[in-house]
């Protein structure tokens, strides 16, 4: 049963041996250059099978995989039957420093995200659990943190209008009881100062 | 309603500009369009003699083209920023000298809302995502709690940028997204360049580096085409992110780049998986004109905005996200 048409993928509630399990399957876009599109796909099915591992590994709640399938483009993984923290955060604000706490985990062990948005923790019996991890890497370098932590701002600066300043500084307090967060702020002001017209709150 | 009539007056780059309009619609829009020598970008002292020197011509059109007098003017609105500082001040200087000799209210608008703005009433989009795209802007927004929300943007430099400054590598003058266009039609042959997307954001300096030093030793045609796809699909793809996150179902593309027909047909058929309607604001008005400062001078004046003329200045960096949107455009469309 198709349940989200994702940006990427589809993701299907399907069984699995007899367990409930979620199938994310990267469809092929018809937009894209054949060569650009395959070797996209394929790069970040495998990435993100790896990547979730070792996120577990440095203590971040995530999916467990069943199996992969790199020709297709398909993780079979464990179904989490949670709620998006997009649709509660603007009523529970402290989810964002839980937010905070799990992304300063990841960067402590210097993995990046790559696509920390609101609807990619879901909260399962009052705990988030981190998904997507697509776009996610590996890297010590402050810069690839720092943006990170920029997409997280953008998301609650237009999601989230109503609570967005109480809730950054919720998830910065999260992070910093984690991770020293100093360095990688600097950074984010200097990367906002690159765009075009650029404005730093 | 009374019917009031706003002449607008746009000098944000390359571009001069007036218009007319009125609660109907567009009455006129008259341009002169600054033109950098090959291979250079736009000069902005350049720019702004240009701009002074063809104000009058382009002005007393776009008057006779609507068939009204100057005294008959209601309203004039002018682009208050961002953009070229000589190039703003031109336009500044042209609408308070004509606000305070007739005596006539005067109103600042924001040139990327202004984008925005017309792309509503062009194509009559009533929530949408946009996508804001030209050489000063490489925007993905929504509207909410009265200000346009920045969900995803370049993090360094724009789509238009990116064009032109390979484009002026490659020997072409600028604006280059027309020529790209048509050297890329020419090949398919695709050379791996660089695909940076970071969440909703896009990265497209590293690109930039990567297809000048491609050029070297491929061909044009196949740099063109390759340098497209790329770009092009990062940004769908950022489009797309952002629509399977908002959840919005229409997308509205404005802004110079968006007369571009290969980023306009990946748009399409990323909506088409989303089940978005596509507005593209009709190409005659995608690059910067008087209309779109008409048009929101014209909105905003209705909701009770106007400036004295002496704080009618210019502000070269003035984010769009830093306007709020009080005027009711609704009441205006019918």
């Amino acid at each position: 049963m198709l349940i989200k048409r994702g940006a990427e993928a589809e993701i299907r509630l399907i069984d699995w041996y007899g367990k409930k399990a979620i199938s994310k399957l990267r469809i092929s876009k018809p937009y894209r250059n054949k060569i650009l599109d395959e070797s996209i796909r394929k790069h970040r099915t495998i990435h993100e099978a790896y990547m979730l591992h070792i996120a577990k590994n440095a203590g971040v709640s995530t999916p467990c995989i069943y199996f992969l399938d790199p020709i297709n483009s398909e993780i079979i993984m464990e179904y989490i039957d949670g709620i998006i923290v997009k649709d509660m955060i603007d009523k529970d604000i402290e989810l964002s420093r839980e937010m905070g706490k799990i992304v300063g985990k990841l960067h402590k062990n210097d993995i990046i995200h790559g696509d920390l948005t609101t609807s990619n923790f879901l909260i399962k019996n009052d705990k988030l659990v981190l998904i997507d991890f697509g776009l996610s890497f590996k890297s010590k370098r402050i810069e690839d943190k720092a943006v990170d932590i920029r997409l997280v701002k953008e998301i609650l600066s237009s999601a989230h209008v109503d609570i967005f300043e109480k809730a950054l500084r919720l998830f910065l307090d999260g992070y910093n009881s984690v991770y020293e967060i100093d360095k990688i702020l600097e950074k984010v002001k200097k990367i906002e100062m690159r765009g075009r017209y650029a404005r730093v709150i | 309603m009374i019917i009031v009539f706003c002449l607008g007056i746009e000098s944000t780059a390359h571009t001069f500009s007036c218009s007319v309009v009125n609660e109907g619609g567009i009455l006129s829009d008259v341009r002169s369009v600054y033109k950098a020598s090959e291979g250079k970008g736009i000069h902005p002292r350049e720019a702004a003699i240009h701009h002074a020197d063809n104000s009058k011509k382009v002005l007393d059109t776009a008057l006779n083209d609507a068939r009204i007098s100057i005294k008959d003017i209601d309203v004039i609105a002018y682009s208050k920023g961002p953009g070229l500082g000589p190039c703003l001040r031109v336009g500044a200087v042209i609408a308070r000298a004509l606000a305070v000799y007739y005596n006539k209210p005067l109103v600042p608008v924001n040139h990327a809302v202004a984008h925005l703005e017309l792309g509503m009433m062009l194509t009559r989009a009533n929530d949408p995502l946009a996508l804001l795209i030209s050489g000063g802007h490489c925007m993905i927004l929504a509207l909410s709690n009265n200000r346009w929300r920045v969900f995803g943007e370049t993090l360094d430099i724009t789509l238009g940028q990116l064009l032109d400054q390979f484009g002026r590598e490659a020997g072409f003058a600028s604006p280059c997204g027309a020529i790209i266009e048509e050297l890329a039609e020419r090949s398919h042959n695709y050379y791996t360049l660089p695909y940076s997307i970071k969440g909703n954001d896009v990265s497209y300096s590293g690109l930039l580096t990567a297809a000048k030093k491609a050029l070297k030793s491929n061909r044009l045609e196949d740099i063109c085409y390759s340098l497209q796809e790329t770009a092009f699909s990062m940004l769908t793809e950022a489009v797309e992110r952002a629509l399977a996150f908002t959840e919005k179902r229409e997308l509205l593309v404005v802004g110079g780049v968006a007369a571009n027909k290969r980023l306009a047909y990946l748009l399409e058929q990323v909506c088409k998986l989303h089940d978005a309607k596509l507005f593209v604001v009709p190409t005659k008005f995608a690059g910067d004109c008087g209309a779109q400062i008409a048009w929101t001078g014209l909105l905003e004046y209705h909701a009770g905005i106007s400036i004295k003329v002496e704080d009618a200045t210019v502000i070269q960096s003035w984010r769009l996200d830093t306007v709020d949107i009080i005027w009711n455009r609704q009441t205006l469309l019918h």
